[in-house]
């Protein structure tokens, strides 16, 4: 059976369906959309995918374990094993759908929620926890899957992306690089100039704008006063308003606009229209500044409903896929969990490495000292005088 | 041997040509920095030579310059990137201490951020606001960074060569009233080590400490009082991050007193963190407290002002005489 299936097609209800020539809707211009949150397959006159069913039996499999992981986090986060969580509750499509449009030489420069285009990336989920934990900032290797680490202030990585796609541009490669941002981001003067930056230099980056409607407690009505994708028209480059709820349409526009810069034409700007659906992190509390009708006209959206809906519709999943599914997400759950809890704390030493790759000599008389202070304390520990600072 | 009596901006010059025949890897991004060859004409011709792939004019926007010149460094590239004056590099000053400074150690070491800062700094060339300050500390305070400055042609040079080797992000201050005075470079020769100090003067009374355009007021101070008979020694810092104390301590135990030198605001600057240390060190070495002359905790005047801020011949004298009098 294929995409383009209707064998098991339920009635159509999006109230954007204008037409259905071809067995499926033309949905709004100015919103694209593949997928309508009822499950239903529409078309729009310039994107579209063609998937196996084995392919959109994959990309639910990524959201769904996503969504899991990201679940075992913020309860670790409630247990006292995280210090911090940033949930990407409800924009799973957002990530799933642009992450999985990337080739492996394409190079992706994150915020600190792209959990799960780092799962695209092969990144093992457990990296991402030591920041969160507080073991490290980071730390891994963004060149082994060409991902780059978590950046926590707002809208830097966009320059860095561009930056970075100037030099892929130099190289002569046709590799692609995308830069993830929010809505909040938006307003900062480095996302502004990464979009000058890289029109003027014609940079092979895609702006891949996650626009979760709320940045901490304000609303985007607060950071623009036009639709954030109109903004590139400003710049000389194209944007485009994506569904980003529904991971079919981020798929291929993401490819579109990856594509595009693959070709020298140059970045392009995706709006991913998404809702935020838990808290900026676990130390927010949403119920301050947002009404919780809005959460659940979002939830009518939901990303991984809609397409389990098409997929059973189409008879492209059946319940043993499902029940297996299930089955290896709470296999996840358990790894991170146990992977967490096992996760030691750095030594003490560790403080003073990898400030700088050639070294400096105050770095080195400050180790000497601090490990002179400790040493001081293992010598007179046979009094126990030092019991609390053994390690 | 090839020695040549050049200005310290032309110096630089040549340095960077030098690099960028080596390596070509090696970029060079800023405002101006291609046809007009900069403001200070540093880069002046390379752009002919090298092209606009290498030579980079960017948009007016520091921040953007360094933010896009640390994803060229993750690409595995050399940026070499000029701000084109020191009052204006605070725009790219959050990307340089939470970016640029810190990202080797986020990554644990996996990645390097062999990144080039070169600022054109300091006072005494008459100019309008945000084009004299010394913003020197501002930068050495941050782990991660290093930070240097020539005094003169032959350090302008081969502290640029090392600065463009190193993979560390470095800042790297130009004495800008200094571009225009020359001195030899032998590009022959084998240099020392980057963060070392220099021992300009030799002297036996006291020790004069400065850096950048500082070190001639010193030299100059230390021939005036050589006439009355005091015996001053000179040291060129020639890196602010990390400092050589280890020099600076050893002229101090030879002298017993230190005086330091530097034209940004002596609260909170380079003297302070120098007078704190060599008092930690060399405290019953010391015959007089550590002295400091430098910048007044004021905005830098207008430029009708500016000889009276700046620390001058007589001011220098005047805390090598106090010193002494203890």
């Amino acid at each position: 059976m294929t995409v383009e299936s209707t064998a098991a097609r339920k009635p159509r209800r999006s109230s954007k369906r204008t037409g259905s020539s071809a067995g499926k809707a033309v949905a709004d211009p100015q919103l694209v959309q593949l997928l309508t949150p009822e499950g239903q397959r529409v078309e729009h006159p310039d994107y579209d995918v063609d998937l196996t069913p084995e392919e959109l039996r994959g990309l639910y499999r990524d959201m769904v374990l996503t969504r899991r992981f990201d679940a075992e986090a913020t309860a670790l986060q409630r247990q006292g094993e995280l210090g911090l969580w940033a949930s990407l509750l409800g924009q799973e499509a957002a990530q799933i759908g642009s992450g999985r449009a990337l080739r492996d030489d394409d190079y992706v420069f994150p915020t600190y929620r792209e959990h799960g285009v780092a799962w695209c990336r092969g990144v093992d989920p457990t990296n991402l926890l030591g920041m969160f934990r507080g073991v490290n900032h980071g730390g891994w290797d963004p060149n082994s899957n060409n991902f780059h680490l978590y950046t926590i202030v707002i809208g830097s990585q966009t320059l860095h992306a561009t930056g970075y796609a100037m030099g892929v541009a130099k190289d002569g490669a046709d590799s692609a690089v995308i830069a993830y941002f929010g809505d909040g981001a938006s307003s900062q003067g480095d996302v502004a100039e990464s979009f000058t930056f890289s029109a003027v230099y014609n940079a092979p980056v895609v702006f891949f704008c996650q626009n979760n409607q709320w940045a901490i407690s304000e609303p985007t009505e607060r950071q623009t006063r036009v639709p954030l994708y109109q903004r590139a028209q400003g710049y000389g480059f194209p944007g485009v308003r994506v569904d980003g709820n529904d991971v079919l349409a981020c798929l291929a526009v993401t490819r579109s606009a990856l594509e595009r810069a693959r070709r020298g034409e140059g970045p392009t700007l995706v709006e991913a229209f998404t809702y935020r659906m838990g808290a900026h992190t676990t130390s927010d509390d949403p119920t301050k500044y947002r009404a919780d009708e809005e959460r659940e006209a979002w939830e009518a959206k939901d990303p991984i409903l809609r397409l389990k809906t098409y997929l059973e519709n189409e008879g492209h999943a059946d319940e043993a896929f499902f029940a297996s599914l299930e089955e290896e997400s709470e296999t996840l759950g358990k790894r991170v969990r146990e992977a967490v809890r096992a996760m030691p704390d750095p030594d003490r030493m560790a403080i003073f490495e990898n400030i700088y790759a050639d070294g400096h000599a105050l770095v080195d008389e400050e180790r000497a000292q601090f490990a002179a202070y400790q040493a001081s304390f293992a010598t007179e520990s046979d009094g126990g005088f030092a019991a609390g600072e053994g390690k | 041997m090839t020695v040549q009596k050049l200005p310290i901006a032309k110096a630089i010059n040549e340095s960077l040509r030098k690099a960028m025949e080596t390596d070509p890897k090696v970029l060079i991004m800023g405002e101006d920095v291609g046809k007009l060859g900069g403001v200070f004409r540093v880069t002046d011709g390379l752009q002919k030579d090298f092209g606009e792939g290498r030579v980079i004019d960017t948009p007016l926007a520091e921040s953007g310059i360094v933010g896009t010149a640390i994803g060229l460094a993750l690409r595995g590239y050399r940026p070499v990137v000029e701000i084109q004056f020191d009052g204006f590099v605070f725009p790219a000053y959050d990307q340089i201490v939470t970016q640029l400074a810190k990202m080797h150690a986020r990554a644990l070491g996996k990645i390097k951020l062999p990144v080039v800062v070169r600022i054109p700094y300091g006072g005494g060339i008459g100019a309008v606001e945000h084009h004299s300050e010394s913003p020197e500390a501002l930068f050495a305070h941050v782990p991660g960074l290093k930070v240097v400055s020539p005094s003169n042609s032959s350090d302008a040079y081969w502290m640029m060569q090392q600065a463009i080797q190193s993979d560390d992000p470095i800042i790297y201050f130009e004495p800008k009233r200094r571009y225009w005075d020359k001195s030899d470079v032998d590009t022959d020769a084998i240099p020392g080590p980057l963060h070392k100090a220099r021992t300009v003067v030799a002297g036996s009374d006291l020790t004069l400490v400065a850096y950048g355009p500082m070190v001639k007021v010193c030299v100059e101070a230390a021939a005036a009082a050589a006439e009355e008979g005091k015996s001053i020694e000179v040291l060129d810092l020639r890196s602010m991050s990390p400092i050589d104390f280890d020099a600076v301590q050893a002229s101090v135990e030879k002298t017993g007193r230190l005086v330091v030198v530097h034209e940004a605001p002596v609260f909170y600057g380079a003297g302070a963190e120098i007078a704190a240390r060599i008092t930690e060190r060399s405290f019953y070495h010391l015959e007089a407290p550590v002295l400091r002359v430098g910048g007044y905790h004021a905005p830098y005047p207008p430029a009708r002002l500016e000889e009276e801020y700046l620390p001058g011949l007589d001011r220098v004298l005047d805390a090598v005489d106090r010193s002494l009098a203890y």
